[in-house]
């Protein structure tokens, strides 16, 4: 019911936009205000009002809304673990499970991404159901993990790990240190 | 005239009348010290070409497109550029006969005023301005006739300027839109405001120099002159790929102009040039087909560093006119005492921060400074910073001066 409502408002608040020029503008903000975070998560709202010509107070509400909506779910370091941790290992898990009456997979999926070890997991179309990515310090630990905690859940019916064994692009950056700015100092 | 006289039988008249630059030393010095320099100076975008724009141009080589293309330009791209000039800015040319494809908007400049200009006749040159303007007349054999331009009026041409600036030998008129290196942009009524001095005068050409148009930072601000119904078959619009799609080292441009003023540059083209890189010419047909988000959101990151730059400069107390467009602003800093390239000078050396003398751009820019934010926010920030301490200190000085004089004074 709840989400029913939400859906309705949705609706209401996209008809809204269209005919009114101040929520059209206040949505190019949202927009423009997610851009700048996504790649920048420590700027601050003082930084991101001037860059956006507008008052720290309205940064500090669309921010808010964002947080509210849970279209920003956290802010967190994007990090390589695979430099820290030379033994570090990802692994992409595709999981193949039984659906249950009435709950299809959203049960199932909660039992293995409550798992702090995982670090996503979604539902796929496709041969397989889930496509789970643990993190772990070694390819044993990785294995472990799997067979003793996701292979032996009733209705998970196989599972097939693949290991990650370089990571070349993360969340849309590039992993590569910086190049230096080849330009000359002065160019008119 | 005789100073001007030259000095080596063996270089030509011309070459020597173009003096050479002032402030080379200050570059190379400023280039020396790179790496612990931060580099506000800088006419290019700082982003790298899109990706889409690399890769098809990697395609193009891949595909073994390695010959001369028409002299014109390839006739696909002759229309990309048609669709996407009257699509962005609402100017409409014949891919046939009024577009070619240059080696950069600097090729086109070049064309443009060898193709309209006889030696002895002027050209008038709107200052500050970009420094290939007055070299390019001079080479033609023509004389520039420098309009400087005022911060009182927003460093926009003002009618009575340029009627006061018109002579019987006066054949063209250099706009350019938004501006290097004010950042300035004159808008339809600006434009309009031209009209009757024009009119009066119908045998003046207009070279419009629009490399920056897709950077303007209020909606609708670009107009190009061309757009008004009564300048256009007087005006050659340059544009390129440099500044909006970030292709700098591609060297790319194009002009449109009524077909006999194409015609003709074509002909300079065609002797000088040939035709223009094929590979670039492929990688700027993906550009103009697919790239407008990439576009924009360099030009809100463009705009988000245009903001803080302003408000650095306010919070120092350096008087600077909103730029409206391109990617520098151009603020006054004779309130530190200092001229324009003392300022420069001692910036580079004392805080390690390279901006470009106004001067560079015109004798009337004395007292200003161009600082580019084609650069990180982070680079802005730390080299606002430098800059606040150091125009700081030189007021003091100031300070310390007249109050010594003030007591001499007694």
């Amino acid at each position: 019911m709840a989400k029913e409502n939400r859906d309705q408002d949705n609706k209401a608040a996209d008809a809204f936009r269209a005919t009114d020029p101040a929520a059209a503008e206040n949505s190019r903000l949202e927009d423009r205000v997610l851009r700048v975070l996504k790649d920048n998560a420590k700027i601050s709202p003082d930084e991101l009002a001037l860059m956006m010509g507008t008052e720290t107070t309205a940064i500090k509400e669309v921010i808010a809304q964002l947080e509210k909506q849970q279209i920003i779910l956290g802010y967190g370091a994007l990090i390589d673990w695979m430099k820290r941790d030379r033994e570090a290992v990802t692994g992409l898990i595709e999981v193949r499970v039984t659906p249950q009456r009435d709950r299809g997979f959203d049960r199932i999926a909660q039992r293995i991404y409550n798992f702090p070890e995982v670090n996503s997991c979604y539902l796929m179309s496709g041969d397989y159901d889930l496509l789970v990515t643990v993190e772990g310090h070694s390819l044993r630990d990785v294995s472990h993990f799997v067979s003793e905690k996701i292979a032996v859940i009733d209705e998970v019916l196989s599972t097939r790990t693949h290991f990650i064994l370089k990571k070349y692009k993360m969340e849309g950056h590039i992993l590569k240190s910086p190049s230096d700015d080849e330009r000359e100092v002065m160019v008119l | 005239m005789s100073s001007d006289k030259p000095t080596s039988p063996r270089l030509s008249d011309r070459v020597q009348s173009i003096p050479p630059s002032g402030i080379r030393r200050f570059f190379d010095l400023a280039n020396e010290m790179k790496g612990e320099v931060i580099s506000l100076s800088i006419g290019e975008p700082d982003f790298v070409t899109p990706w889409t724009v690399r890769e098809a141009g990697m395609y193009s080589l891949e595909s073994g497109r390695t010959h001369y293309t028409a002299n014109q330009g390839m006739k696909e791209l002759r229309q990309a550029v048609s669709d996407y000039a009257g699509r962005r800015f609402s100017l409409h040319y014949d891919p046939l006969k009024e577009i070619m494809i240059t080696v950069g908007g600097s090729e086109a400049i070049d064309d443009a005023i060898r193709a309209l200009v006889n030696p002895g006749e002027e050209v008038l040159v709107p200052e500050p301005a970009y420094v290939a303007y007055n070299a390019c007349v001079k080479l033609a054999g023509a004389c520039p006739r420098s309009i400087p331009l005022s911060a009182k009026y927003d460093f926009k041409l003002q009618p009575q300027q340029l009627e006061a600036a018109i002579t019987a030998k006066t054949r063209l008129l250099i706009m350019a839109y938004p501006n290097n290196p004010t950042g300035a942009v004159m808008d339809r009524q600006d434009l309009e405001a031209l009209l009757p001095v024009l009119q009066a005068h119908p045998d003046i050409t207009v070279i419009s120099d629009e490399l920056y148009a897709e950077l303007t930072y209020a909606p609708n601000t670009f107009t190009s002159p061309a757009v008004i119904p009564e300048l256009k078959s007087r005006c050659v619009v340059i544009g390129g790929f440099s500044k909006a799609f970030a292709m700098t080292g591609w060297r790319l441009g194009y002009a449109m102009a009524p077909a006999d003023v194409i015609a003709a540059m074509n002909k300079i083209h065609q002797y000088v040039i040939m035709s223009a890189p094929t590979l670039a010419q492929y990688a700027a047909l993906e550009a103009l087909r697919h790239s407008e988000e990439l576009v924009r959101d360099m030009r809100e990151e463009y705009d988000g560093r245009r903001r803080v730059l302003l408000r650095r400069l306010h919070d120092m107390g350096l008087p600077c006119f909103i730029p409206g467009g391109a990617f520098y602003a151009f603020p006054d800093i004779s309130s530190t005492g200092l001229s324009s390239e003392a300022f420069c000078e001692q910036l580079l050396f004392d805080q390690k921060v390279a901006v470009v003398p106004g001067t560079a751009f015109g004798n009337c820019a004395e007292g200003y400074i161009r600082i580019s934010y084609a650069a990180s926010l982070e680079n802005i920030e730390t080299a606002m910073q430098r800059m606040a301490d150091f125009v700081a200190r030189h007021r003091t000085l100031i300070n310390k001066e007249q109050v010594k004089k003030a007591h001499a004074g007694i």
